[in-house]
C-alpha cells in the first residue's frame, strides 16, 4: 500500500494477473469528500487474496468511509478501485462478499434464523443449501441454541454475533469486518479471532477494520494504518514493526569502530548508551561479540521489540 | 426481480408480525358491524310522522355510505402515510439498510420492493373492507352503489398515491417528518378540492383553479371524488352538477380518462424521483 497520488490506474498491480486471480481489493487514490471535508483523501492499496488484512486508524480516520466505498454503500468522489476483480460499486460482486457493519442492526421482529434466511435469499445462495448454511453460521458464532429467538431479545453482543453469522453466509470470498468485537466480552473476542483464523485457513480474504491493535496484531498478516483520510504506513506486520531496537551501555568505542559496525545499522549515542534502531534481538550476541572485539567495555544490553501500538502511535505522530 | 420480491415479502412479513394486519382486520370488522347495525335502522326511520319510503331510505343509505367511505378513505390515508414513512427512513436511520444494501440489492429494487409490499396490502385491504361494507349496506337497506368496483379502485389508488408520496419523502427525510408532511398534504388537498368545488359553483375561476391544481399536485382528493362519483346515486351527481356541487361528499362527474392516466403517470414519476433520491443517499 502506498499513499495517494500515484498515477497508477485501478488495474491490478503487475504480477497479480499472471499469478492467478485479481487481488481481493485494489484501489488507486480512492477518495471521498463531503463538501469541503475530505473523509478519505486518497486510498491506494492492494489486498492480496487469502490474507487477513488489518485496516487501522484512530476514530474519524476514514476507515468506515473506505469500507462503505468498497462495498458500494457510498460513491467515491475520486479515484477508482476493484473488489474481487469488479469495479467498486458493482452490485453483482456483493454476492461474493460478507459484511459485518460497525453499526450492526437487524430486524428486531425477525427470528435469528429468519434474518439469515433473508440474507441467503439476497446473497443468491442456492436454496438447497440454506438449511445447512443457517445451521453452520449459527453454530460458528455460538448462537445455535438461539436461532428461533427474536433478534429484539438479543443482547448487543449476541446481535454482533448474529451480524458475524450473516457475514459468513454463502462462503464469501471476501469478508469485511468493521469493528467486529466492539460489543463482545473477552470470550466473544476470542471466538471472533478463532472465526477469522478459520476463514483464513480456508483461503477467504478478511478485511478487518479495527482500532483494537492487540486484536489486529494477533490475527492479521498485513496491516495498513490510515490517518486523516490518508495511508500513513503499510506492509506485513514484521516489516511495519521493524526489528525493534538494541541499546548498549558501554565505553571505549571510538567513531572509527562504529563505522566498522555499520553492518548493524547506524548507531546513535545518548547518555552513555549506543542505540541501534531496527535491529532484532536475535542479532544481540553477534553485536556484543563485535563490540568486545573493538575494545568496548559493556555494562548493560537491552533488546526491545516495537509493539504495534508503539508503531501505530509513531505513525500518527510524525516527528 | 427476485430481490424486489424478497423485499416486498419482507415488508408484508413485518406488517403481519407487528400485528398490524390483525389489528386492522379486527377493527375493520368491528366498524363494519357497527355501521351495519346503523344501516339496518335506516328503513325503519320516520320523518314527519311517516316512515321513510323505500326510495327515501335508499337515498339516506347512499349518503351514509359515502360518509362511511370517507372514514375508510381517511383511515387508509393515515395508515398508508404512517406505514410508508418508516419503510425506508427507518432502515436508513437505524442502520438496518447497511447490511441489506451490502447485498446484491439495487436501490431501485429496495424502493420497488417496499412500494409493492405496502401497495398490494393497501389495495387488498381497501377492496376487501369496502366490498364488505357495500354488502352489509345492501343487505340492510337494499342499496348498492352504481359502480362499486370503480369506487373501490379509486379509493385504493388514493391510498397508493399517498404511500408513494410518503415513501418518496422518506428517502431523504426522517420517518416522522415524512409521515407528517404526507398527512398534511392529504388534508390540504382535500380542502383544496372543496375550495375548487366552491369556485365552480360561484363561477370564480381563481378558486376553481385551486381545485384543479390540488388534483394535479397530489391526486388524493381527485381519487376521492372519483370514488364518490362511483358510489353515489345518479340523482346526487345530477344535483351536484346542477347547483350543489360544493362539498366533499358529492361529485358532479367521474374522472376523465386523461386524469386517470395522469394519476398513473404521477405515481411513476414520484417513484422515479424517489429512486433518484435514494440512489445518492448513503446509509
Amino acid at each position: 500500500m502506498t499513499e495517494a497520488g500515484s498515477a497508477a490506474s485501478a488495474h491490478p498491480p503487475p504480477g497479480a494477473h499472471s499469478a492467478g486471480p485479481s487481488p481481493a481489493i485494489h484501489t488507486v487514490a480512492l477518495a471521498k469528500r463531503y463538501g469541503s471535508h475530505p473523509a478519505l483523501a486518497g486510498l491506494t492499496m492492494t489486498v492480496p487474496r487469502g490474507e487477513v488484512f488489518g485496516f487501522l486508524g484512530p476514530n474519524g480516520a476514514g476507515k468506515t468511509t473506505a469500507v462503505k466505498l468498497l462495498l458500494g454503500l457510498a460513491r467515491p468522489t475520486g479515484g477508482e478501485g476493484l473488489v474481487l476483480g469488479a469495479p467498486v460499486g458493482d452490485v453483482g460482486v456483493r454476492a461474493r462478499i460478507g459484511y459485518l457493519p460497525e453499526l450492526f442492526r437487524y430486524q428486531g421482529w425477525m427470528r435469528a434464523r429468519e434474518v439469515l434466511g433473508l440474507h441467503l435469499r439476497l446473497a443468491q445462495v442456492p436454496r438447497s443449501s440454506w438449511a445447512q448454511a443457517t445451521v453452520d453460521a449459527l453454530t460458528t458464532v455460538g448462537l445455535a441454541a438461539r436461532g428461533d429467538d427474536r433478534v429484539q431479545t438479543f443482547s448487543k453482543g449476541m446481535q454482533q454475533r448474529l451480524g458475524l453469522a450473516v457475514a459468513l453466509l454463502g462462503r464469501p470470498e471476501l469478508v469485511v469486518l468493521d469493528e467486529p468485537t466492539s460489543a463482545l466480552d473477552p470470550v466473544g473476542r476470542h471466538d471472533v479471532r478463532q472465526v477469522i483464523r478459520q476463514l483464513a485457513a480456508r483461503g477467504t480474504t478478511v478485511f478487518l477494520n479495527s482500532h483494537l491493535l492487540t486484536e489486529v496484531e494477533q490475527v492479521c498478516d498485513r496491516v495498513a494504518v490510515v490517518d486523516r483520510g490518508r495511508v500513513v504506513g503499510e506492509g506485513s506486520l514484521a516489516s511495519l514493526l521493524g526489528g525493534g531496537a538494541v541499546r548498549v551501555r558501554c565505553t571505549g568505542v571510538e567513531p572509527p569502530a562504529l563505522e566498522r559496525l555499520r553492518a548493524f545499522g547506524r548507531a546513535t549515542a545518548s547518555d552513555g548508551w549506543l542505540v541501534w534502531q531496527g535491529l532484532g534481538a536475535e542479532r544481540v550476541p553477534e553485536l556484543v561479540r563485535e563490540l568486545v572485539a573493538e575494545g568496548a567495555r559493556i555494562y548493560q544490553v537491552e533488546a526491545s521489540s516495537t509493539s504495534l501500538e508503539e508503531r501505530f502511535l509513531q505513525l500518527l505522530s510524525p516527528p | 426481480m427476485n430481490a424486489t420480491l424478497t423485499i416486498a415479502r419482507l415488508t408484508w412479513q413485518e406488517l403481519v408480525r407487528r400485528r398490524l394486519v390483525l389489528t386492522l382486520l379486527v377493527l375493520t370488522v368491528v366498524v363494519i358491524g357497527l355501521t351495519g347495525w346503523g344501516f339496518a335502522k335506516v328503513p325503519g326511520l320516520h320523518q314527519g310522522g311517516h316512515r321513510l319510503t323505500p326510495g327515501e331510505a335508499r337515498s339516506v343509505a347512499a349518503e351514509l355510505l359515502i360518509l362511511v367511505l370517507f372514514m375508510f378513505s381517511f383511515v387508509l390515508a393515515l395508515t398508508c402515510a404512517f406505514l410508508a414513512a418508516p419503510a425506508l427512513a427507518g432502515d436508513l436511520e437505524s442502520g438496518v439498510a447497511l447490511a441489506l444494501l451490502a447485498r446484491p440489492l439495487r436501490r431501485g429494487e429496495l424502493l420497488l420492493g417496499r412500494w409493492l409490499g405496502l401497495a398490494l396490502p393497501a389495495v387488498l385491504y381497501t377492496v376487501a373492507a369496502v366490498s364488505l361494507e357495500f354488502l352489509v349496506a345492501w343487505w340492510a337497506t337494499g342499496y348498492l352503489p352504481r359502480q362499486p368496483a370503480q369506487a373501490e379502485a379509486a379509493m385504493a389508488v388514493e391510498g397508493v398515491v399517498l404511500l408513494t408520496l410518503a415513501l418518496g419523502l422518506s428517502t431523504r427525510l426522517a420517518t416522522i417528518t415524512s409521515a407528517v408532511i404526507a398527512v398534511v398534504c392529504f388534508g390540504a388537498m382535500w380542502m383544496g378540492g372543496i375550495a375548487g368545488a366552491f369556485g365552480t359553483v360561484f363561477h370564480n375561476t381563481a378558486i376553481s383553479t385551486v381545485g384543479t391544481v390540488t388534483h394535479l399536485l397530489l391526486p388524493t382528493d381527485g381519487m376521492w371524488r372519483a370514488a364518490t362519483f362511483a358510489a353515489e346515486p345518479r340523482l346526487f351527481a345530477t344535483a351536484a352538477a346542477a347547483h350543489a356541487g360544493a362539498g366533499a361528499f358529492q361529485a358532479a362527474s367521474g374522472p376523465a380518462p386523461w386524469y386517470l392516466a395522469y394519476v398513473g403517470g404521477w405515481i411513476v414519476v414520484v417513484l422515479g424521483l424517489a429512486w433518484l433520491s435514494l440512489r445518492s443517499r448513503e446509509p
